[in-house]
């Protein structure tokens, strides 16, 4: 590491500051060539200004760049793709009805021109790095993971050395996560050096050769993932020990409050069927964790027991068939729903608090009287969910598009929690909320629980769905596989039993 | 409901840019056409006289009607392109049962609006059962309804002229049901419109229905995010139904004050036009009923100012069709601008409130 030529990109004591808000301060991180270089912290931790920073979206307020060992200034991001730095964004930016080579060459047609030239030193470039794409398809037929290469060629055919990758294996499922790897170990074994952000730890353990920790702005530390385990990682994010989410003794009662019968849903645009023949039971006082990789018809089960969709089978609240049922008048006989994507289903994010407190809930006590919105009892009610649940925000009147992830869910967990519910569908209620959120979410679920409430839990973070369930259902291909047990169940052997590997005895 | 100050200002800047740039823009094109750039301003920003001044009025209150049936459908992102369509057959219908005076004096005026209100709510209910049923973008069969409402009323004026007249319109109302208005300006020989007072029930109607009720609330949530109001419980398609026909019945409005207060029968010569001009009307408004208010005002100021460019500055008056076009075009882009920042300052505000109360709590360790 005292080899200067050996580094790629040396960021010494940047500091950032927003109007009110330190994003960065003093972060020095120290990248290697030819490896792959993970870069970790919570959700507002600073990591996305880093390396903002570092592709010259925005300029640091103190500190400095070195590329190859030479202090740089970039005013843009095409000063650092001139020194070849390149990055890869989260959400993709290609266009769908271009091909592969179209959307390479487009704004670089400087480079190799647009026709034989590009098309051989996109062969060239997907060759040697293991990344299988054909140039001449279009974007539009292609899938995730290989968008996602297409991005990163398209760095790479601009010249780059080093490429930034921003939360990378967040839209990808874990087939293409390892493949993703694969060609990150490609890009390391041709020399180039690879940026990674995530907060999925044991990915990072996974792939990176070094992890640098960040915390509220600064460098926490840069460890070795060799000898550090994924707990470690999360606890250096987070400054103290974690939280964990095991349940107390049982509180499952024989009272049955959902009952789901044989609910079948096909694929309306005639894909294989989304949900076969699932059947099950959820108690009063009980968690009923779903496993499965995402994908596999969890998405697609919440919103047939919400009325979101259309499936055949029964649903049953208590004793009462309610498959018939509008999405409203499900809400109103007390099913409380914690979407999964709280910015497309949860929220109205350019609307009040207190709006957004009556979401789903706006036919109910107490934000209605007679057809009029009961404005004074929404907004007392919000203060109150505020108040205990600990949403952080300046008023009630603030739209919530302006409060952090965990704020807006721990809001949406407060609203669904309210009013008494008798059943909670719960999708990834702690997904993309930082630490401390996360635990409160948690003892919140644990406490309605005690008072009888069933829940329906759905998590990636298994973790979280064994730690919190009292029984887990598999579910692979929209279908029910299995059960386990979570207090015997390991992560290891559950994540197996979510690719079908087979359910342990 | 808190009121932020700077919020406020910076609402209001934007419609004042866009109306300084149109300024800025229109001169340019008078300059460029050789044209006398000062008197025209001058036309146009002199005080209007007490018969303008009514006109105005009477204008805006039509204008009002207008945007208001559109911004009826923007709140919830269904744009009815087909308010000039439902006016136009509303007003004809309304004429229609009006001259026929199956009912006496002022209750034949009641009948008719109430007639006028239902033929525009189900004229703008074809689109809106299109839409929910087979899935016909509201753009497209508003506008092709526009086309038929024209055609519909061209063919039953023939049907209900008088015979061998070149005069083809509709019976004229009775006296007993012809408004005679206000007349609340000094010197003015004119009056302003018996049935202006629709604008401002309409405007409070409005008001009241999306900032008050829960219909109100699932009309917006839909329009803030239709995936999230889905998942609240709200039936879309319901809403695209009642929406549609709440903006039809409000556009069935629009001709009523001219038709009783100065038409008094619907002809060939029957104001046309103003459902277009609604929508530009509810853009530069923001679809708020004050910001619609202000919005219909300036509008027909700049029509009635502009009627003497012809004579006292030798510009043909169609410059100010430029002048509202260039308002409405930055008015947009100035608002998107504008709620951009206004984001980005909530959120900037927010952290740092936020970090500062972090910091209080972290001295302990």
């Amino acid at each position: 590491m005292s080899e200067p030529d050996l580094i790629a990109v040396r960021l010494t004591d940047i500091g950032k500051r927003f109007p009110g808000v330190i994003a960065n301060d003093q972060v020095n991180v120290t990248v290697r060539r030819g490896t792959v270089h993970a870069v970790v912290g919570e959700n507002g931790a600073g990591k996305s200004t880093l390396m903002k920073i570092l592709y010259g979206v925005q300029k640091p307020d103190s500190g400095t760049i070195e590329v190859d060992g030479q202090e740089m200034s970039f005013h843009s991001p095409s000063d650092a793709i001139a020194a070849g730095i390149g990055m890869v964004f989260q959400h993709f930016m290609l266009a769908d009805n271009l091909t592969v080579l179209e959307n390479v060459v487009l704004g670089a047609e400087k480079l190799y021109g647009s026709g034989d030239r590009a098309r051989t030193r996109i062969r060239e470039l997907s060759s040697a790095y293991g990344f299988d794409v054909d140039p001449d398809r279009l974007v539009e037929d292609l899938g995730v993971g290989d968008r996602q290469r297409v991005e990163i060629l398209k760095v790479l055919y601009r010249g780059a050395r080093t490429i930034i990758l921003d939360e990378p294996t967040a839209v990808l499922v874990p087939q293409e996560v390892d493949e993703l790897f694969e060609n990150l170990r490609g890009l390391k074994a041709e020399g180039l050096t690879v940026l990674f952000i995530s907060h999925k730890l044991d990915e990072v353990l996974a792939v990176a050769d070094d992890v640098t920790v960040i915390r509220r702005g600064r460098t926490v530390t840069t460890v070795d993932p060799k000898h550090t385990t994924a707990r470690q990682l999360a606890e250096l994010m987070v400054g103290s020990e974690l939280p964990s989410p095991s349940t107390e003794t049982s509180t499952v009662t024989d009272v049955v409050q959902l009952s789901v019968r044989d609910l079948s849903l096909t694929d309306p645009l005639g894909g294989r069927d989304l949900l076969t023949d699932v059947s099950f039971d959820i108690h009063r006082g009980e968690v009923l964790g779903i496993a499965g990789v995402e994908g596999n018809g969890q998405a697609e089960l919440v919103e047939a027991i919400m009325g979101m969709r259309k499936a055949t089978g029964t649903v049953a609240l208590g004793d009462v068939d309610i498959s018939a049922w509008s999405t409203a008048r499900r809400r109103e006989a007390g099913v409380g729903y914690i979407p999964e994507d709280r910015h497309r289903h949860g929220l109205l994010l350019d609307a009040p608090l207190w709006e957004n407190r009556m979401l789903g809930h706006q036919t109910q006590e107490p934000n209605r009287t007679g057809p009029f919105v009961d404005r004074r009892g929404a907004r007392n009610d919000t203060d109150r969910i505020v108040a205990a649940y600990d949403v952080r925000t300046p008023s009630i009147d603030t739209t919530a598009r302006a409060l952090s992830g965990g704020n807006q869910q721990k809001l949406i967990v407060g609203r669904e929690m309210s009013g008494n519910p008798v059943l909670l569908i719960a999708a990834h209620p702690t997904r993309g909320v930082d630490v401390g959120a996360q635990a409160a979410i948690w003892d919140h679920i644990k406490t309605a629980r005690r008072e009888g409430l069933a829940v329906l839990l759905i998590s990636a973070d298994l973790d979280e769905l064994i730690g919190l369930s009292d029984s887990i259902q598999v579910m692979l291909r929209g279908r029910l596989v299995g059960s386990v047990d979570p207090q015997t169940v390991t992560p290891e052997q559950l994540g197996s039993a979510m690719t079908g590997a087979g359910v342990p005895a | 409901m808190t009121f932020d100050p700077r919020k406020a200002g910076l609402t209001l800047a934007a419609p004042l840019l866009a109306i300084v740039f149109a300024v800025l823009v229109t001169s340019i094109v008078l300059a460029a056409a050789g044209d006398p750039v000062g008197t025209v301003w001058q036309t146009i920003f002199t005080q209007p006289r007490p018969r303008n001044v009514v006109n105005i009025i009477n204008a805006a209150s039509v204008l009002y009607l207008s945007a208001l049936a559109a911004a009826v459908g923007f709140r919830m992102n269904l744009f009815n392109i087909g308010v000039d369509g439902q006016y136009r057959i509303a007003a004809f219908a309304a004429a229609y049962v009006a001259g026929e005076a199956w009912m006496p004096g002022k209750l034949n005026v009641l009948f008719s609006i109430l007639v006028a209100v239902v033929v525009g709510a189900l004229w703008a209910g074809i689109a809106g059962l299109l839409k929910v049923t087979r899935g016909v973008s509201e753009v497209i069969s508003t506008i092709m309804l526009n086309s038929i409402a024209t055609a519909l009323v061209a063919y039953f004026l023939r049907q209900v002229a008088e015979k061998g007249s070149n005069n083809i319109h509709t019976t004229t109302i009775p006296a007993s049901s012809q408004l005679a208005g206000f007349k609340l300006v000094g010197d003015a020989p004119n009056a302003i419109y018996t049935l202006s007072v629709l604008a401002v029930l309409a405007g409070i109607f409005y008001w009241l229905l999306l900032n008050r009720t829960v219909f109100g609330f699932n009309l917006r949530a839909t329009g803030m995010s239709e995936s999230a109001a889905v998942a609240s419980g709200v039936s879309v398609k319901k809403m695209v139904v009642v929406s549609m026909l709440i903006s039809g019945g409000v556009a069935g409005l629009i001709g009523m004050p001219l038709l009783f207060g100065d038409a008094y029968n619907y002809g060939l010569t029957f104001q046309t036009g103003l459902g277009f001009a609604g929508i530009a009307v509810a853009l530069l408004g923001r679809n708020h009923p004050v910001g619609i208010a202000l919005a219909a005002l300036l509008f027909a100021f700049l029509n009635e100012q502009s009627n003497s460019l012809q004579l006292k500055a030798g510009v043909s008056n169609d410059i100010v069709n430029i002048m509202q076009g260039v308002i409405v075009l930055s008015v947009v882009i100035a608002y998107e601008v504008v709620r951009r920042y206004n984001n980005a300052a909530e959120q900037r505000r927010v952290a740092a409130q936020l970090a500062a109360s972090r910091q209080a709590e972290e001295v302990p360790a």
